[in-house]
């Protein structure tokens, strides 16, 4: 490979662009390559959707109660890619030994949790896709959509503040990294109650659910809830309040995802966590 | 012949000296120390938590354009810790390090942009990717185009033997392909300066061999290309490497080439004789020749080895004289070329024994 070497480096927003579109890869290609992804990550949830739908219709709970589970249900999806595929996934390159090539490569360690951001959500969206047909037919749900740009924006920027928080828990995750796998299993569940997946988060009270607000979940899943579901439930607030909070809350978790890997890049390089094994 | 025995901290002269050279080396440093902390529950050569381990201490060490460097030093010694600084993953406590003339800490991305690395047991990568995805992915974190990275994805993988594994998952690979994967993924970026980090550890004798021969191959192509090996095995060295440096306890204790090394460490010159004969008597006639500072001889297979010690090699000319005047017939003459692993050993000490274990069975 005799070319020539005197490197010649790509414009920063298009090597951005390029490692993102690189990283990304794996998740959107490999990532739908073996179709057991059907099993374990759309048919499982489905079933629990299943069981929330079928305890709901057992109380009598009101019609519209089944739509919150679908919903939930799919939201759950990005939840759980987010927990596991981007606040753990730092931990894993860095045992895999991916973690130090991606710090030696120009582009900055952001671009690559962008990609695997993008990835993550193309693929899971087609989960969320999935869980939300197959329990719509199932139940035959039916849906009172008041403004598509609206539940467009509410679900872009759920994402995008979403993954923010995934991006940000990542680096956190990197400096504290001993025990991952534990605090995973001990946020999922208690996340998935108070941003009320399977019910209007407004049942936990005022207090609780602004709390709650904190994660992107709550609020987009309220507000999509308001945009495509009729009845006579209580929102936690309006879908423009909820919008503007879902704005403020993207750009802080992007603007704290981008602050906290400068932090712990810098202090990789001064502690020695990110190359050192023993560390 | 740069060869020189390191004396410690090289201090302000030393880096005035180093930075208003001319030439610009493809890796220099200068003074660089690095110190650890140990923290809670950690414990580093022994240290308990709390205490500074120093991992490399006044390390002045400069790398021409084109050259293949050696570093060695046994588990510890400083040699990765030098390559993690090199390659900007870590920050160095005092002292400075340049790529290509560019501060490492300072000039992080232009430094990126031009070195790769490949360390030992590497498991990098996603093993449900095929090698050629993998290979283009990495490729995209340098900005190289896709057709660009197909076109050095095809020439990489035939050099080392891979075109028919081009599709293949990665974690269907064996350790010696995955090796082999690794350096096409550094290689990729076409970089001017590649790192490797103990590159055959745990490779057989096969795949290291492919891997050394690429290696050297790719050097050839272009004059500007230049390569740091750490390696254990010293036999690699002495058939790779151009210059080699000894690193022990964070401290270059010597570098030159591998014969500097070696011939500057032993105190004679020696030779081994086959003679037609037995015959002790020679052996106490040419202990009392000037410049014969040992002879003995032992009977093997059959015929009789002489070994001799000289104070200078042309002193082997009148002492076969001596030999012949006393009836004795040389039948064969080789000069004992001193081994990088025995200048090892004298160079790091008693410690090394160890280490000189995985050295002499490594491969």
């Amino acid at each position: 490979m005799a070319s020539s070497t005197s490197p010649r480096p790509a414009h920063p927003l298009r090597l951005g662009l390029m490692t993102l579109i690189g990283r990304a890869y794996p998740r959107l290609i490999a990532g739908n390559r073996e179709p057991d992804w059907l099993f374990y990550e759309a048919t499982l949830p489905l079933l629990r959707v299943i069981a929330f739908v079928l305890v709901y219709r057992a109380l009598g709970a009101p019609p519209e109660y089944t739509g919150f589970v679908i919903l939930g249900g799919a939201m759950m999806a990005f939840w759980a890619n987010v927990l596991w595929s981007m606040a753990g996934q730092l931990h894993w390159e860095r045992q895999s030994g991916n973690l130090e090539l991606y710090l030696m490569a120009p582009p900055s360690l952001l671009w690559i949790l962008a990609g695997m951001a993008f990835g993550g959500m193309l693929t899971t969206l087609t989960r969320a896709i999935f869980i939300t047909l197959l329990g719509t037919v199932i139940f035959g749900v039916t849906y009172q959509i008041t403004s598509v740009p609206l539940l467009a924006a509410v679900f872009l920027l759920t994402l995008i503040a979403l993954y923010g928080l995934g991006s940000m828990l990542a680096s956190l995750y990197l400096f504290y990294n001993r025990e991952v796998w534990a605090v995973q299993e001990m946020i999922q569940e208690p996340v998935a109650l108070v941003t009320g997946m399977y019910f209007p988060v407004r049942t936990l009270g005022g207090l609780a659910g602004s709390l709650a607000s904190l994660i992107p979940m709550t609020l987009g899943l309220d507000a999509m809830r308001q945009l495509t579901l009729g009845g006579q439930w209580i929102p936690l607030l309006s879908v423009p309040v909820e919008i503007a909070l879902l704005a403020i809350l993207a750009v802080g978790f992007v603007a704290g995802a981008a602050w906290s890997l400068r932090v712990i890049e810098r202090l990789a390089k001064i502690e020695g966590r990110l190359s050192l094994k023993w560390q | 012949m740069c060869w020189y025995h390191h004396t410690g901290h090289g201090g302000q002269g030393k880096r005035d000296k180093y930075l208003e050279s001319n030439d610009t080396p493809a890796v220099r440093t200068i003074d660089l120390r690095r110190e650890y902390k140990t923290r809670g529950g950690s414990s580093i050569r022994g240290q308990k938590a709390g205490k500074n381990v120093v991992a490399l201490d006044g390390v002045t060490l400069d790398i021409a354009r084109g050259e293949l460097f050696g570093l060695l030093g046994r588990n510890g010694a400083g040699k990765t810790t030098l390559i993690k600084i090199l390659t900007t993953l870590l920050a160095p406590t005092s002292g400075q390090a340049f790529i290509d003339g560019m501060d490492v800490t300072r000039e992080v991305t232009p430094v990126r942009q031009r070195i790769a690395m490949v360390s030992g047991g590497e498991q990098s990568g996603y093993g449900i990717l095929t090698v050629r995805e993998q290979l283009w992915m990495f490729a995209q974190f340098y900005g190289v185009s896709s057709r660009v990275a197909h076109q050095r994805i095809d020439v990489l993988l035939a050099a080392v033997g891979m075109s028919d594994q081009a599709n293949q998952k990665v974690y269907a690979l064996s350790t010696g392909m995955r090796q082999r994967m690794n350096l096409c993924r550094a290689l990729v970026s076409d970089p001017e300066i590649l790192f490797l980090d103990e590159p055959t550890v745990g490779l057989d004798v096969e795949a290291s061999r492919l891997v050394r021969d690429y290696v050297r191959r790719w050097m050839s192509e272009n004059p500007r290309r230049t390569v740091l090996l750490t390696t254990h095995y010293m036999f690699e060295a002495d058939e790779l490497c151009d210059r080699v440096a000894v690193i022990n306890h964070g401290q270059l204790v010597a570098q030159g080439t591998t014969n500097d090394l070696k011939r500057s460490l032993q105190e004679h010159v020696r030779f081994q004789l086959e003679l037609a004969e037995w015959a002790p008597a020679f052996v106490e006639q040419l202990r009392l020749e000037d410049g014969v500072m040992d002879a003995e001889t032992r009977q093997r297979e059959g015929r009789t080895e002489l070994r001799l010690a000289l104070l200078r090699e042309e002193m082997i000319v009148p002492t076969i004289a001596t030999l012949n005047n006393a009836g004795g017939r040389v039948l064969t003459l080789k000069r004992i070329e001193p081994t990088l692993e025995e200048a090892f050993i004298r160079l790091v000490g008693d410690e090394a024994e160890a280490g000189s274990e995985e050295v002499s069975h490594g491969e």
